[in-house]
């Protein structure tokens, strides 16, 4: 099909610098209406013109009939966290039209369905009445396909008012719609509708513009939860046990089609098993089982389903079995805010179930990390014989990440201490469990099959001596809970190493972990250039903690620790670990809204703390 | 004639079984269990089924969940790799393993608060998917290792040690299984040698979940006067719905059996299971009959045993998987990691 009708032909105004490439654009609408289709299709224009992008979805849980919340941000200096500002509104929601438009900053472009009547509400916007039903009666003649061509409209509105390049937008619709070209088709001419109309009716493009830029080649555009489970299929997972719960039910379904792709033999045979379980508590079991037998096994799930794993998780600790645990972090407690992201598992699942755990915590803080720990966790599982989790949340695992493409693992598999039937040979059948043979607080095992008089042993949660029998000896409990504590603080330097993000010899540092980054990153540079306060920054990706972290901590004298939770879990898992006197360097910065942290409180939280500490400049 | 037990009577009792092992191999550590425990016994007749049916012990895995009875795993097949897990969630630790090497042979030991009370949404589920599993309930209307509440499984009216009398029905796990879709599902008595060791055979030759309910008395909490799992009360009580042989695969022997009274079945690995009919007419494949009878005997107070329903056509979940034969956990890199290519053409698709 032809654009050339549609080729830009008008010359934009020049934006305002501050603008050009560089706003939001906030699509609200109610869930259900099919508008995700039209909010990728903008976003991947963006992204294909060049334009440094991120989209964030806010959506309820219920699928049908409430408010959502699409927002695409362009940036042209690459920050892909939240902002604050919405400067472009998309308001189609009857519901919350009203509030949406009262919410926005002066200044602001509003595109609004006629009907809501909008542009009564409020004198310092700009107001963009669009007859959405009366655009798209025309070119969708069935009736009943109409709602779901609607929300395309705006999409030719905004690309008229925003500059977007025609043939990109049609790229991305294409793509979009790859495998029904007649609804590309019919899509396609509600975009050139939107588009017409507006150009006729607003000559004027908005001062929110767009301009092709070279700041996305190479790049990809993924959620967290599919690159999460590509690492595990490159980590060469084969037994998969999972429940749903928003927000990690996509980790596993994208897992499932990859590995139902990807792993077949050429007979077709599954080199892989997938079990949709009864509940978390199985799905917990199910990879514990499939871990002691051999197998690199996962499970992903949330707040509720961690909960309910406490149990099985105490077992794979003190049994010491491989196991992988995503727990793509929601809102708590309880069922809390379903469809919010937060950081509040992270004390929990450190130390998860009963007694003295601890536990082995990844903390990716960009979707190319959800694969690389995807892949590292097996290992890590495997080499430390015990479960490790990978916490993401519902920001990272859910929305579209612009990032490098991954990497293949170099790396070979690492299977971790395993003795085979020769090995036994070898030994002359004298071998252990539990014996730390080499120190490190690991011992070997054996799989399930192996062929020697002498390979079985017998593995539970109860207490037992270093030859796995069953024993309620004091001494055997402490030299194997001492055992395990040495096997724990042994991973500290083989953990995803913290990375020193920026240095400055301000004296002032910040620790931040996780999908906060971005919001972080930001951040620095607004304090950096607003008002000259320079900070280290330290992005910590595990726990427990590798000696650089109580380094940095040394280097500074104050550091802003930043959590996405009340209790500031980060800040306290830091302080046990530092202990008093290096811990009392540090300062905690919570954010828990539930909305992913966006640079702008972050840098007010911790001006508003470094002013009370010593005059700003 | 039917043959009642699996060797035929004039072969002596061999120093070691058809793999060469003696039953010795076969044995645990030693019980721990109180002098007389049902589960002892079962303990017992899982040793002598393995042993006579020359199963490989580095090929098995027992696995258990919590109780008395889960503790029993660590009394018999000491070479044997065991897994006592937690509290009711045994099946889910069954399935893992299972997926992940579908060469071993599984056999689960659970208790009836085990099963019945904390376990039973995991039970289901097992019987539903159909793994190729053993699942024996060590079943004494008890919690024997908290000593002695009542179970689920305790029947209406039976009296507790305290003198308590229970007031809920008893939930039948045999009917449970039969509704889930288990493909093998029976009741025996631990004192019932013959019966208990011809169904664990029969079990052995089976693919596909076998659910056995072993009624196995608790001589410490639960057999007293007014119970209902008790010996005397079992052996009062017990009604055997067929008499059950077993001949092995590897037993070229033909025993003769009359069809017009004994129902012969061909198990998977070509082995055979008979039942002959006592006192009913009944047919083991239909599900309905199976509820029925058992129905029938809670209402008359009977502890019915024998095979309830069989079903060797029904695909067990490693099939219906469709995975491939060698075990899961053993497949190379090569096998598990895809190439470079396939990371290539996904980067490429999201460009
Ligand atoms: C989560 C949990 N709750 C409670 C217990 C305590 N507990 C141990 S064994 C048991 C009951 C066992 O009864 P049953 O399965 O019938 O086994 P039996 O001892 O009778 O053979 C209970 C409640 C536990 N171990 N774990
Ligand atoms: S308490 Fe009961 S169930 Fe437990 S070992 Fe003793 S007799 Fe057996
Ligand atoms: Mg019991």
């Amino acid at each position: 099909m032809s654009t050339s009708t549609l080729d830009r032909d008008l010359a934009p105004a020049p934006a305002p610098a501050s603008l050009l490439n560089d706003f939001s654009i906030q699509v609200a609408t109610v869930n259900g209406s099919g508008s995700q289709s039209s909010n990728l299709v903008l976003l991947h224009t963006l992204f294909q013109m060049g334009i440094p992008i991120s989209g964030k979805n806010l959506f309820p849980s219920n699928i049908a009939g409430l408010p959502t919340w699409y927002t695409i941000r362009a940036s042209r200096r690459g920050y892909i966290g939240r902002k604050k500002e919405i400067d472009f509104l998309i308001a189609l929601n009857p519901d919350t039209c009203r509030d949406d438009v009262q919410g926005l900053e002066a200044g602001a472009s509003v595109i609004y369905d006629e009907p809501l009547k909008l542009s009564a509400l409020r004198s310092d916007l700009t107001y963009y009445p669009v007859p959405f039903d009366k655009l798209v009666a025309p070119v969708c003649p069935v009736a009943k396909l109409r709602k779901l061509v609607r929300n395309m409209i705006y999409v030719g509105v905004a690309a008229h008012l925003t500059c977007m390049e025609m043939p990109e937008v049609e790229r991305a619709l294409r793509r979009q719609f790859k495998t029904k070209p007649k609804a590309a088709d019919l899509n396609w001419a509600a975009i050139q509708a939107g588009y017409s109309f507006a150009r006729e009716q607003f000559p004027q493009p908005d001062r929110c513009q767009l301009q092709r830029m070279d700041g996305t080649r190479g790049q990809i555009v993924i959620e967290g939860n599919a690159a999460g489970a590509l690492g595990c299929l490159f980590a060469g997972v084969t037994v998969v046990g999972w429940y749903p719960i928003t927000p990690s039910s996509s980790l596993c379904e994208y897992l499932i089609e990859y590995l139902k792709r990807y792993r077949r033999t050429p007979g077709g045979e599954a080199t892989f098993a997938c079990v949709q379980a009864e509940d978390e508590l199985a799905a917990c079991g199910m990879v514990l089982g499939a871990g002691w037998m051999g197998a690199r096994a996962v499970t992903s799930t949330s707040g509720p389903g961690i909960s309910l794993m406490s149990e099985f998780v105490g077992l794979g600790y003190y049994a010491e079995i491989p196991a992988v645990i995503f727990d793509i972090q929601r809102v708590g407690p309880s069922t809390g805010l379903p469809t919010r992201t937060a950081q509040g598992d992270l004390s929990f699942v450190a130390t998860l179930s009963h007694g003295d755990t601890r536990h082995l915590v990844l903390l990716p803080g960009t979707v190319q990390e959800c694969f690389d720990c995807g892949v590292a966790a097996f290992d890590l599982a495997e080499r430390f014989q015990t479960p490790v989790f990978v916490l993401s949340d519902l920001d990272l695992g859910m929305n579209h990440w612009m990032s490098p493409p991954f990497t293949y693992p170099e790396k070979p598999m690492d299977r971790g201490k395993v003795l085979t039937a020769e090995d036994l040979r070898r030994l002359k059948g004298d071998w252990g469990r539990y014996r730390d043979v080499d120190g490190d607080g690991i011992g070997y095992r054996t799989l399930p099959g192996t062929d020697h008089p002498a390979a079985a042993f017998f593995t539970r949660g109860s207490g037992h001596n270093a030859d796995a029998k069953y024993s309620e000896k004091g001494a055997d409990y402490i030299a194997n809970m001492d055992r395990l504590r040495r096997k724990w603080e042994g991973a500290r330097e083989h953990l995803p190493a913290p990375l020193l993000e920026h240095d400055s010899s301000s004296g002032v540092g910040v620790i931040a972990y996780g999908s906060t980054h971005h919001g972080m990153v930001e951040a620095l540079d607004q304090m950096r250039e607003e008002t000259d306060l320079d900070c280290a920054y330290l992005r910590v990706r595990a726990w427990p903690f590798a000696r650089s972290v109580a380094e940095f901590v040394r280097r500074c004298q104050r550091v802003y620790v930043v959590d996405q939770n009340r209790d500031g879990q980060m800040y306290h898992l830091l302080l046990a670990d530092l202990g008093p006197e290096l811990g009392a360097r540090l300062r905690s910065v919570r954010q828990y809204s539930g909305l992913p942290v966006d640079a702008r409180s972050l840098s007010d939280a911790i001006r508003a703390q470094e002013a009370a500490a010593r005059p700003l400049k | 004639m039917p043959t009642t037990t699996s060797t035929p009577a004039s072969t002596p009792s061999p120093k070691v079984n058809r793999i060469g092992l003696p039953a010795t191999d076969y044995r645990g550590a030693k019980t721990t269990l109180c002098a007389g425990c049902g589960h002892n016994a079962i303990s017992e007749r899982i040793i002598d089924a393995c042993f006579e049916m020359g199963i490989d012990p580095h090929r098995f895995v027992k696995l258990s969940g919590i109780g008395c009875s889960s503790k029993a795993p660590t009394y018999f097949l000491g070479r044997s790799f065991g897994f006592n897990s937690v509290h009711g969630r045994m099946p889910s630790i069954a399935t893992g393993a299972v997926l992940a090497n579908r060469t071993l042979q599984a056999l689960g030991v659970s208790g009836d608060g085990d099963t019945a009370s904390i376990g039973l949404g995991q039970f289901i589920h097992l019987m539903r998917r159909n793994l190729p599993l053993i699942y024996i309930i060590e079943d004494n209307g008890v919690y024997g290792l908290t000593k002695g509440q009542f179970s689920a499984t305790a029947d209406l009216g039976a009296k507790q040690k305290s003198g308590v009398i229970n007031e809920l029905p008893a939930l039948d796990t045999c009917a449970l299984a039969v509704l889930s879709g288990a493909t093998f599902v029976a009741r025996s008595f631990s004192g019932d040698k013959k019966q208990l060791t011809a169904i664990l055979k029969a079990a052995l030759a089976h693919r596909g979940t076998v659910m056995i309910d072993v009624i196995s008395p608790c001589v410490t909490f639960n057999d007293h006067e007014g119970s209902t799992k008790s010996y005397k009360y079992v052996l009062e009580h017990e009604e055997a719905l067929q008499e059950v042989s077993f001949v092995p695969a590897f037993d070229d022997i033909a025993v003769d059996y009359d069809p017009g009274t004994t129902l012969d079945v061909t198990m998977h690995d070509g082995s055979h299971l008979r039942l002959r009919k006592l006192a009913q007419d009944f047919d083991p494949s239909n599900g309905q009959q199976a509820l029925d009878v058992l129905t029938a005997a809670h209402q008359s107070g009977e502890v019915l045993t024998g095979v309830f329903y069989l079903d060797t056509t029904k695909p067990d979940f490693v099939q219906q998987l469709g995975l491939v034969g060698e075990p899961l956990a053993h497949l190379p890199e090569a096998v598990v990691r895809p190439p470079r290519a396939v990371l290539d053409e996904v980067m490429a698709s999201l460009l």
